[in-house]
């Protein structure tokens, strides 16, 4: 167990290093520098601005230089925000992509599951294929149509919800973009969670259970929940996956000061750094999960064993 | 060629493969050929009637946008682009994965397992993150984001074929096509990839969808096509911007957007019930 987790953590720095890597290269691959505005510099000021940022090192050494600082958790200075760094950005930006996409994923858990198994008990009924043809649709409509959609209806025709963002007043302007970011998850959390419900179900140890006379809530809470769940675990990083990109639509529709939103007007305003900063970051949670979900999967069920 | 007919008679019979297929393809037409019909373009602007509602007269339609441009017709050129994007995409995503896993699952042993391990570590990458990064480095050109999103959408079809091409590469025939010297590249173009097509053309109908989402999300973070040309992402993007004083500009690209996407994964879903494919391993 032990062996394999050290195994897999070093699987994943390669991984990693490759990101950031093409990451780098790529956006120093970028025709024209940061400071190419419409004021023309005089050359011995641009001249100091690309020693201050390291830009007249050769390349190699930049890298090496920027790998130095990320191992340190410094992603650098941001090209536009002037007196902050890119770490300081992310810092103060990232409790509120948390928050929102934290209660969007439990949300999208609970709802999902429920629908999933309720889909899966009532099999081939016009319940099940109500709640199917909904999840399918519920795939279909993308985050950035649901959430304005979700405004127009609940702010502004009816007006019982805030439309934007407003500081600390409560979970009412949260309600919203977690709603817009959770809805596509519940759809294929439910549709995989009936999936393997229904394995379960016509599983030979669910039918000695019925077989004994346990009841369905019984055979459900206690026998089916847990494996039918289980294939769950692999989907959670896609699905932060999905939370991430989606965040950064809901952000920006929303105004709420989070990470997407950062990244959004980082990529506008060509702040090569920030941009930089973000893509890695993310990443590296993305590969973190995987991770964790590879170990945990281990650690819940039994019949996974290590090599 | 009895085989196919089989297929074609099972998809008839699927309501939710018909249904949806017509569906597409009224869409299709309707973008082709209501342009030719209208008096209007999607590029004249006309001050006097910014944000007009829906109407018949003139074939405003679909009403005029934030510069008095025709909506029908903008949205027929969003449909057009949107669909252009996501099957040259997919057909990029095709050509890659189609090639290599059935590269990988033919050749097999090491070449297969180091191959596939690629694959694996390219899973972890956030594409789509890396995409925007293209989008803003290099500046917006169409030929980008159609290169970009196939690349992104071929490592599930690597998957899927290398898995069938295991399995069809102990088969008799390509034993006997070995046999009779046949060289391994025309074994994979000509033996191999013809026997995978069910199975892509079950996945391509699924990717589809994928790369719509992905064009469609660039264009609305203002990092796909550029004006006066459009999408349906570019549409939804400028209705959200007017939605308080002009709903149908957010409620009607948006609803197309959802319609097509919906065909699309229900198409794939009834087709992959059709040709009896299993989720890929």
């Amino acid at each position: 167990m032990g062996q394999y987790v050290l195994q897999r953590l070093l699987g994943a720095i390669p991984t990693l290093l490759l990101i950031i890597v093409l990451a780098f290269l790529l956006v120093h691959a970028a025709p024209g520098g940061p400071f190419d505005e419409e004021r023309v510099l005089p050359p011995a000021v641009e001249a100091n601005m690309r020693a201050a940022y390291h830009l007249d090192e050769p390349m190699p050494q930049q890298l090496l230089r920027y790998l130095g600082g990320v191992v340190r958790g410094d992603f650098g200075p941001s090209y536009r925000y002037r007196e902050h760094s890119v770490s300081e950005l992310i810092a103060a930006a990232f409790p509120y992509s948390l928050r929102i996409g934290g209660l969007a994923m439990l949300f999208a858990l609970v709802v999902g599951i429920a629908a999933g198994t309720c889909a899966a008990l009532r099999r081939n009924t016009s319940t099940d294929r109500l709640l199917m043809a909904a999840s399918m649709t519920g795939i279909s409509i993308p985050v950035f149509v649901i959430a304005p959609v979700l405004v127009l209806l609940f702010a502004v025709k009816l007006n019982w919800l805030p439309a934007g963002w407003s500081g600390n007043s409560g979970a009412a302007p949260l309600v919203l973009p977690v709603l817009a970011l959770a809805l596509p998850q519940i759809a294929y959390i439910a549709r995989l969670t009936r999936a393997s419900m229904i394995d379960v179900l016509a599983s030979p140890y669910i039918q000695s259970a019925r077989a004994q006379g346990l009841g369905t809530a019984a055979i459900i809470r206690y026998h089916a929940l847990k494996p039918a769940i289980l294939p769950l675990l692999s989907y959670l990083g896609p699905a932060v996956a999905a939370i991430l990109t989606g965040s950064v639509v809901v952000e920006e529709i929303f105004g709420i000061p989070g990470l997407g939103q950062f990244f959004v007007r980082g990529a506008l305003n060509r702040d090569y750094t920030l941009v930089l900063g973000i893509v890695i970051f993310y990443a590296t949670l993305i590969v973190a999960l995987n991770l964790l979900v590879d170990i945990l999967y281990g650690l819940i069920d039994p019949r996974v064993r290590y090599r | 060629m009895r085989r196919a007919a089989g297929f074609m008679l099972r998809a008839r019979r699927n309501r939710n493969v018909v249904v949806s297929f017509v569906l597409l393809l009224a869409t299709a037409v309707c973008a082709i050929v209501l342009p030719w019909l209208s008096p209007n373009d999607y590029s004249t602007t006309s001050f006097q009637r910014v944000l007009e509602a829906p109407g018949w007269a003139g074939m405003h339609w679909f009403g005029l946008d934030e510069l008095g441009r025709d909506q029908l017709m903008r949205t027929m050129l969003g449909i057009k682009v949107t669909l252009t994007v996501a099957v040259v995409a997919s057909l990029v995503s095709l050509v890659i994965g189609v090639l290599y896993g059935a590269v990988a699952g033919y050749v097999g042993g090491r070449v297969d397992a180091f191959m596939m391990r690629i694959v694996d570590s390219l899973y972890a990458m956030p594409f789509i993150f890396f995409v925007i990064l293209l989008m803003v480095v290099f500046e917006r050109n169409f030929l980008l984001i159609f290169v970009a999103i196939g690349a992104i959408n071929w490592l599930d079809m690597a998957r899927i074929v290398r898995g069938q091409t295991l399995s069809l590469r102990e088969r008799e025939f390509v034993q006997a096509a070995r046999l009779n010297g046949v060289s391994t590249p025309r074994i994979v173009l000509r033996h191999i990839a013809p026997n995978l097509i069910g199975i892509v053309i079950v996945y391509v109908t699924l990717t589809i969808p994928q790369a719509i989402l992905v064009e469609s999300f660039l264009s609305f973070l203002g990092l796909g096509v550029q004006e006066p040309q459009t999408s349906l992402g570019a549409l939804v993007n400028t209705g959200v911007g007017h939605m308080e004083r002009a709903p149908w500009m957010l409620l009607i690209p948006g609803g197309v957007l959802a319609l097509i996407l919906l065909c699309f994964n229900f198409l794939g879903d009834g087709l992959r019930d059709v040709f009896d494919v299993r989720q890929a391993p």
